[in-house]
């Protein structure tokens, strides 16, 4: 894990300094909101519906047990006892006080941790594969790319008042665990035909109010190469990119606009001319990163209490068949601890859950913990014979809910529950879908099936990339849900068909039962997920399903 | 044609607890939506509005939102604004949760 040096600790005082004396002068009132506005922007602090909002980095999706304690502290000491895990890998707290903000980033500083360009117009907390450094089919960890983008993204003069805001991921794996191909700029971390390692560069994918899946601009970089060509390709866009419209801001706009060629021909001639200015510098970084993040002293031993506890337990064999992965090292298991336990927000965790999920890792998995933008958290290295003890002790705490890739593991935004730019709310539609199907007992025969709800288009939720996408709107003071299905988030991303008209609150639930039966109706069997069956039979029997009375008036 | 007024009231958050918070016919701001001031005039709620956004001092992003008179005082019109009276609907938080505390 990376660890801030002097330089770090020194610019996050100065910088949580320079916010405090902010504060102070706008209670007194030296600062108007217009002016105070961006400033606290820059610092992840959102004013929504009910209360401030904090929003703080987990970049790359990386903390240790340390860290995971002082988001708990949080919590507990400043907000009311829970925060919310979000699709960027970042944590948000959503009862702040104004005057308490200076001592929570503080709070944080102290270990490591930031509010900075969690918001704002600028290069956002970078993100990452979730298994990063711990998955069987890494190419190379994304982490140390990771962190340097974050150093060189933090604070970039050239990138802070930019037309809208530019969102990054990098991935390591064979599988893209960090829906790349919707994010403004995404690294893929690829081995050549000579073995080389190398980095492909995606560019222009975006969900929101016109989803677009992003297109490669680059097939293969050099390490030498990367840096300088990713600040010519937000260059570029910063330049050219519209301001208008906030809507026709982002590159993927851009991208539509110009074409692929001329883009690439533009950021081809900028990276010409600002390649010999990285002079080596961020190599010696990236060394100097990179060693921060060696691997553990992995343990060894059999794994037979694994075995015993699996042969016979069926709770903890059901909670190991969905929630474990597979590691690259013998004996352990990449562990996914579901932050969706039936009928509860997604993604939100209590400051004592997240004080346990510390504690597990601070005995059990080398200190280390991660957060998915799927809103679960995960333990990425555990021997597997530690995991008996582990799902115990994560059933103490309600955390032990075996469902990870399944139809309740579902994504849902804050929407209008806390957000003020949501059209609907999500978080209830989200709970009564996984409670109803946990009554029905279907979820396992289900199988992989990810549900994403948003509050607005600007789908944070990622409703497009759903296997079934959820959208909240306001149709006339009422709240109306779309549903949009086939839609996909891996490495074969695809943007979700619209099914038809919407449904009101207190339909929205039966309508997915009735996608769902359709679906066990007509998988060629168990083995056929829903989205191959989506894709063998397309919209139309899910269409009959969800508008009987249409049909009928057909028929 | 020009559509016809429906009554507001002005509301904002509080700079401080961050909370939403209504104007009253006293100038005071209230807690509680029934304690609005139910503006029927279109020139009046323009007024008030303005004298609200002077008060950067105490409050936020002050705008007019749609209301109607109810027997225990304004009520909103919009779940929009139905939620921000009340709080979340995951959590008893927000203002139900001193409603609750009563
Ligand atoms: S999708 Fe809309 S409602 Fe949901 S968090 Fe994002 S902006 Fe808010």
């Amino acid at each position: 894990m990376y660890k801030y040096n002097d330089f770090d600790t020194a610019f996050l005082a100065e910088r949580n300094r320079q916010f405090r004396a902010q504060v102070e002068r706008r209670i007194d009132g030296s600062l108007t909101e217009d002016e105070f506005k961006p400033l606290r922007l820059m610092n992840g602090l959102y004013l929504q519906l009910h209360a401030y909002m904090l929003r703080v980095a987990i970049p790359y999706g990386t903390l240790n047990s340390a860290q995971m304690d002082t988001l708990a502290l949080l919590a507990e000491k400043w907000d009311k006892g829970y925060g919310h895990f979000t699709t960027r890998q970042n944590i948000q707290y959503n009862w702040p006080k104004l005057k308490d903000v200076p001592d929570m980033l503080d709070a944080l500083g102290k270990v490591g941790m930031h509010a900075i360009q969690t918001s704002g117009n600028t290069i956002r907390n970078v993100t990452a594969d979730h298994f990063a450094g711990a998955a069987a089919d890494e190419v190379e960890d994304p982490r140390p790319i990771a962190e340097l983008i974050r150093q060189w993204s933090t604070d970039h003069p050239e990138f802070q008042f930019m037309g809208r805001k530019f969102k990054i991921a990098v991935s390591g794996g064979e599988k893209d665990r960090a829906v790349l191909k919707a994010h403004d700029l995404a690294v893929r971390i690829v081995k050549n035909d000579a073995g080389e390692t190398g980095y492909q560069i995606l560019i222009g994918g975006g969900l929101g109010r016109t989803p677009m899946i992003g297109k490669v601009i680059h097939d293969f970089l050099p390490r030498a190469d990367l840096l300088a060509y990713i600040e010519a390709v937000v260059s570029v866009w910063n330049q050219i990119g519209r301001r208008d419209n906030k809507y026709k801001a982002r590159i993927k706009i851009t991208l539509h606009e110009h074409g692929i060629e001329d883009i690439r021909a533009r950021v081809d001639a900028r990276f010409a001319l600002i390649r010999p200015t990285f002079e080596g510098f961020d190599q010696a970084l990236y060394e100097d990163i990179k060693a921060h993040f060696a691997d553990p002293a992995f343990k060894a031993g059999p794994t037979d209490a694994f075995d015993a506890a699996y042969n016979s337990d069926p709770v903890f064999r059901a909670w190991a068949d969905t929630n474990l992965a597979e590691h690259r090292v013998d004996g352990h298991a990449i562990a996914t601890i579901s932050i969706k336990k039936h009928g509860a927000t997604p993604g939100d965790a209590s400051a004592d859950q997240m004080r346990e999920m510390a504690e597990i890792a601070r005995e059990f998995a080398y200190d280390e913990l991660r957060i998915s933008h799927e809103q679960n958290v995960i333990l990425p290295h555990v021997h597997k014979n530690d995991l008996p003890a582990i799902h115990a002790r994560l059933k103490a705490q309600g955390l032990a809910t075996a469902n990870i890739g399944l139809i309740s593991d579902i994504i849902a935004c804050p929407g209008m529950d806390y957000c003020a730019l949501a059209t609907a709310r999500s978080i209830p539609v989200a709970e009564t879908i996984a409670t109803r199907f946990d009554d029905l007992k279907l979820e396992h025969d289900i199988g992989h099936l990810q549900i994403k709800i948003s509050g607005c288009i600007n789908a944070c939720g990622h409703h497009h990339v759903g296997h079934i996408g959820i959208l909240g709107l306001d149709r006339a003071g009422v709240e109306n849900y779309q549903i949009t299905l086939g839609g996909d988030a891996t490495w074969s991303a695809a943007v979700g068909e619209r099914a038809g008209p919407g449904f009101a609150y207190d339909e929205i639930v039966p309508a997915v039962e009735r996608i769902v039966h359709a679906y066990l109706d007509i998988r060629q069997g168990p083995e056929e997920t829903f989205l191959e069956t989506y894709r063998r039979v397309g919209l139309a029997p899910f269409k009959a399903a969800l508008y009987p009375e249409a049909q009928k008036k057909v028929a | 044609m020009a559509r016809a007024f429906t009554p507001k009231v002005v509301t904002a958050n509080d700079l401080l607890e961050g909370d939403v918070i209504y104007l009253a016919a006293n100038d005071s701001w209230t807690r509680d939506h029934a304690e609005a001031e139910l503006i029927e005039d279109e020139a009046h709620a323009q007024l008030r509005l303005l004298e609200a956004q002077q008060q950067a001092l105490t409050i936020v992003g002050a705008y007019l939102a749609d209301a109607k008179a109810g027997p225990n005082g304004p009520e909103p019109t919009h779940f929009r604004e139905d939620f921000r009276r009340k709080g979340p609907s995951n959590y008893v938080h927000g203002k139900q949760e001193a409603l609750a505390n009563v």
